[in-house]
């Protein structure tokens, strides 16, 4: 049952809409199929699967909006639910920041479904689990790892001829690698749309392999270092990231009330100030055959090819559409993931060209220290290595760092080829002057 | 991508990034009559857990057991004048948990029927049997006697659920108000309340009702200097509970005032919003001006809304067994307080630290009768004098240390999700000796005072951390002198314990809450308190955090 194609989800959908009197009535259907694998010291420790569905109705009469959900198909459930969305949205204040349901949309088409993950069973994830178990149980290390996979769709419909629908699939994995003596930490991840570009073993590989490099870690002083900022350094799928942090400030309201590294001193905000080094581009694309996203945002806007940042400078803010009427500027949804230009250069190339400075597999506890700055703290974690001379030369122990996504883009030394890793695709970065304040005995 | 990159940035979401941690809401929305509908009857949910239990041993299960849940929530949002969000969410349905072949299995339903509960339990020994495949050791739990028939319930005076929504919706409007007159540029505040409504029954024989409440009142204040383009925000110093909606009538009783010089007022059983929401304005004005630190070694006063944070970090999270063995290694991560470091003996912290672990402390938000695998609760002592002497564990950890008890800390966040191993409330014995806050100033040459906690950083194996906080005031030769800015302060976690001089008594003890402690994969959220005292801490490495850009 979870997941309908386009006619049969606009099919409930058209049916709900018939039951309203409701002013406005928009109706929205999800529905997911997925499971998990989790392993932990080289055994399997929980797996499950979730399946659901779920339609979310909203009323509204004039400013006033409420919403009601049901996860049955009937006639009189749906006709039910419509009647509570209408009880609520009767009941409701006026909404000071109304704006009407939108009307037809044109969207674009993303390859954001792939039939090999939807088929995922259970035996599926249990043979990706072991294989990453028996290279480690060979190796006498030990694994922890995490699987997850989920096909869905998003399908919605409103009184005012917008119609919208999508399937997707994503499949996560991560895997932490560890020496029997506690000394040595390695990690691998990544995500994807079609599975077939996955496998387990290989990227166990990769953690195994930085696990057994990272043993006999020296310390060396803190301080401010040329950094190798590999992409699980920049990006993350299950914690804040400082590209992620970065992105997550270019609302156009936080800006313009005053309140982000975006707002300008006297008002207004910085659109078109050149913020960062010249060759950093960021941009979003929900067709990208590397990270498709969704083609629709949750209010129905269509989302598009979007540019963030050229060359440098600020191109673009997104915002509600009440804050993009009130302030009279571009009507841009945010997007579903991001996109840093890169060039060719391999992490390793990037380790040639290096005469000293730090190989960073990953940044992990990354919070905010100061809004006004974007000022970050977090810890390197699971293989941090000293380069000299194009080589890398020793493990050396984490360190914890302060610095700012802002700072950082502007001592940029070199980009390397993008990956993609928690729903984005992003480059490895060399960066000069990198922050680190104290030094972690944790492995 | 997945199905929460769907939700569109409204003006909700990017205004909630200025409250201190914008909570999910698990389940469905529904409307609030839904919330006061009679679902769960002891009667027949015995009945319906005993349908799953029988399904289990007669699928091939060593043991089982059932929770069936109806998870409520509401939460309401405003910002300035405005209501931005009223949300009224339940979840219900039924968890089942068995051993077959020595290897657990878990499947959930939301057909709470006897004939969904049996399926759940016949799907749950399925997937026991398939993963004992790759089991290496059987799973072995510590012995649990059944309790029969039992209940508990939260000792709350009011249920927030039953309060009209406009009279809670004014609240927050009049903190708004207090917060704009005096010199907020913006506010955004929230009331989030919980109710868990859970039967558990087990193949012990153990029938158990329980009904908890929890509730949080909290805002987000930004002061913005256009004329600089500096802005500056602090955050609510109220605590989330175990409480009713009786937290938020405020008692002259519960009002405890920071050292001479500060103008900090800090809440113990329950909250003024107005007069903090005023405070705060005004405070977050101060900090536009206030002087930036110098970094170097200070004595720290931290108080308990503060240190509750450095507690839950540096002491709560190293201490899961299930962290030091190893099993949250990929997440979370591991732990430096491993069986082998117990066992050397070394100083935790100073003499001055005692740190107790418990489930029953009225008010708390760990508190409960008995935990998700049917375990009494109970307090105990983690660290006692400076030494490490136990962890935190459940019914299959125990015999790993050598215990034959469970510590009664099970949790599982909703029906759907499998219960493990969650953080009790952890909290810092206040001192026996009689010590006011002022008596914790008054020998302090060079020292920082720090009230509120805000930026938190610690690293997998729980050594190295940062911590900020919401107001900060420069000690001087025993002094209050003034309101700093741009503090952050290092430490390693065992230097840091073991500087801990002196601890205020009793009288100065509360707790501050945490509703969204996160762990495991898929990642649980689960809600936990911390008790201390204002304590002080000597020679604690400051940064200065303030950057140019």
């Amino acid at each position: 049952m979870a997941i309908l194609s386009r006619d049969e989800a606009q099919s409930i959908l058209k049916k709900v809409l018939s039951f309203t009197t409701a002013d406005e009535c928009e109706a929205t259907l999800n529905g997911t199929n997925g499971g998990n694998i989790r392993t932990a010291r080289n055994t399997v420790s929980t797996a499950g699967a979730v399946d659901n569905i779920s339609l979310a109705v909203e009323a509204r009469f004039g400013k006033r909006s409420g919403v009601a959900t049901c996860n049955q198909f009937d006639d009189a459930t749906l006709r039910r639910c419509v009647q509570r969305a209408e009880e609520v949205a009767r009941l409701a204040p006026e909404s000071p920041e109304y704006v009407p349901l939108l009307g037809a949309q044109q969207y674009l088409t993303a390859p954001s479904f792939a039939q090999s993950t939807a088929g995922i069973t259970p035996d599926y994830r249990a043979s990706q689990a072991l294989a990453g178990i028996k290279l480690c149980d060979q190796k006498k290390l030990s694994s922890a790892s995490f699987l997850e996979d989920e096909s869905g769709f998003i399908a919605k419909r409103n009184n005012k001829g917008l119609e919208a629908y999508q399937q997707f699939t994503n499949l996560d994995f991560s895997v932490t690698v560890r020496t029997p003596d506690g000394l040595g930490s390695g990690y691998a991840a990544g995500d994807f749309t079609d599975i077939s570009k996955f496998d387990a073993g290989r990227m166990t590989q990769i953690a195994a392999d930085k696990a057994a490099a990272s043993v006999g870690a020296k310390a060396i002083e803190p301080g401010k270092y040329t950094v190798i900022l590999e992409p699980a350094a920049l990006v993350s799928n299950t914690d804040a990231s400082l590209l992620g942090a970065l992105m997550n400030a270019f609302d156009a309201r936080n800006a313009d009330e005053g309140r982000s590294f975006l707002s300008k001193k006297g008002g207004g905000n910085k659109k078109g100030e050149k913020l960062f080094d010249e060759r950093v581009t960021i941009y979003s694309d929900p067709t990208s055959a590397d990270i498709p996203g969704l083609v629709f945002a949750g209010d129905g806007r269509p989302r598009q090819k979007t540019t963030w940042i050229e060359k440098g400078v600020v191109k673009n803010l997104y915002s509600s559409r009440f804050w993009a009427q009130k302030a009279g500027i571009p009507d841009i949804p945010g997007p579903s993931g991001f996109i840093m230009a890169g060039g060719t250069a391999s992490t390793a190339d990037l380790i040639k060209s290096t005469q000293k400075g730090i190989l960073v597999t990953r940044l992990w506890y990354i919070r905010p220290v100061d809004p006004q700055t974007l000022l970050y703290t977090g810890l390197t974690r699971d293989g941090t290595f000293y380069i000299e001379n194009g080589k890398i030369k020793h493990p050396v122990k984490n360190f914890r760092f302060n610095e700012s996504p802002i700072i950082m883009l502007n001592n940029l030394e070199a980009i390397g080829r993008p990956v993609r890793l928690g729903g984005n695709f992003v480059p490895p970065l060399k960066i000069r002057d990198f922050t680190f304040t104290s030094l972690s005995d944790a492995v | 991508m997945k199905r929460r990159d769907f939700v569109g940035l409204t003006s909700l979401a990017a205004g909630a990034l200025f409250l201190p941690s914008f909570p999910s809401l698990a389940g469905e929305p529904v409307e609030l009559a839904r919330l006061f509908d009679p679902v769960m009857d002891a009667a027949i949910n015995k009945r319906l857990a005993d349908a799953a239990l029988n399904a289990a041993k007669s699928a091939g299960a060593s043991y089982a057991d059932v929770r069936i849940g109806r998870y409520l929530n509401q939460a309401l949002f405003t910002r300035e004048k405005q209501v931005q969000n009223i949300a009224n969410t339940e979840s219900y349905g039924a968890g089942v948990r068995v051993i077959a072949n020595g290897t657990w299995g878990f499947a959930a339903t939301n057909n709470v029927s006897e004939a969904g509960l049996a399926k759940a339990a016949q799907l749950a020994v399925q997937i026991a049997k398939a993963n004992a495949k790759a089991q290496k050791e059987p799973v072995k739990l510590a012995p649990q006697k059944g309790y029969g028939e039992v209940s508990w319930k939260a000792p709350i005076q009011q249920n927030a659920f039953e309060v009209p929504i406009a009279q809670k919706v004014d609240l927050l409007l009049a903190a708004n108000a207090k917060a704009m007159e005096n010199g907020a540029s913006f506010v955004n505040s929230a009331l989030f309340q919980v109710n868990e409504q859970k039967y558990f029954a087990s193949t012990d024989g153990s029938y158990i009702d329980q009904d908890i409440h929890r509730i949080w009142p909290t805002f987000g204040i930004t002061v913005v200097d256009r004329s600089t383009g500096k802005f500056r925000t602090r955050q609510a110093l109220s605590a989330s509970m175990g409480l009713g909606y009786e937290y938020l009538t405020p008692k002259a009783q519960d009002k405890i005032a920071g050292p001479a010089g500060s103008d900090v007022i800090g809440y113990k059983n329950s909250y003024d919003i107005l007069e903090d929401a005023a405070l705060a304005a005004k405070q977050t004005k101060q900090k536009l001006t206030a002087k930036s630190v110098t970094p170097g070694k200070y004595d720290l006063v931290l108080d308990p809304h503060h240190l509750g944070l450095t507690i839950h970090e540096s002491v709560g999270h190293p201490l899961e067994l299930d962290r030091v063995l190893g099993y949250e290694a990929n997440f979370a991560g591991t732990s430096f307080a491993t069986l082998d470091w117990k066992k050397q003996g070394k100083p935790y912290g100073s003499k001055l630290v005692n740190i107790v672990a418990d489930k029953r402390q009225p008010g708390s938000l760990g508190a409960v009768g008995y935990d998700d695998e049917g375990v009494q609760t109970k307090e105990w002592d983690l660290i006692k004098d400076g030494k490490l002497v136990d962890y935190q564990k459940i019914r299959d950890q125990a015999h790993i240390v050598g215990q034959n008890e469970s510590d009664g800390c099970c949790y599982a966040q909703s029906w759907q999700d499998v219960q493990f191993q969650r953080m009790p409330n952890v909290s810092l014995r206040p001192g026996a000796q009689k010590l006011s806050v002022d008596d914790m100033v008054k020998n302090v040459e060079k020292g920082i005072y720090i009230a509120g906690n805000g930026s938190f950083s610690i690293d997998q194996q729980r050594y190295n951390f940062q911590f900020g906080g919401q107001v900060f005031y420069a000690i001087e030769n025993g002094k209050i002198t003034g309101m700093l800015e741009d503090v952050a302060y290092q430490a390693n976690t065992l230097e840091f314990w073991n500087s801990c001089a002196a601890t205020c008594d009793q009288s100065d003890y509360r707790l501050v809450g945490f509703f969204n402690d996160g762990k495991g994969q898929p990642s649980q959220s689960s809600a936990v308190s911390h008790g201390s005292a204002t304590t002080r801490f000597n020679g604690v490495n400051v940064i200065n955090t303030a950057r140019k850009i």
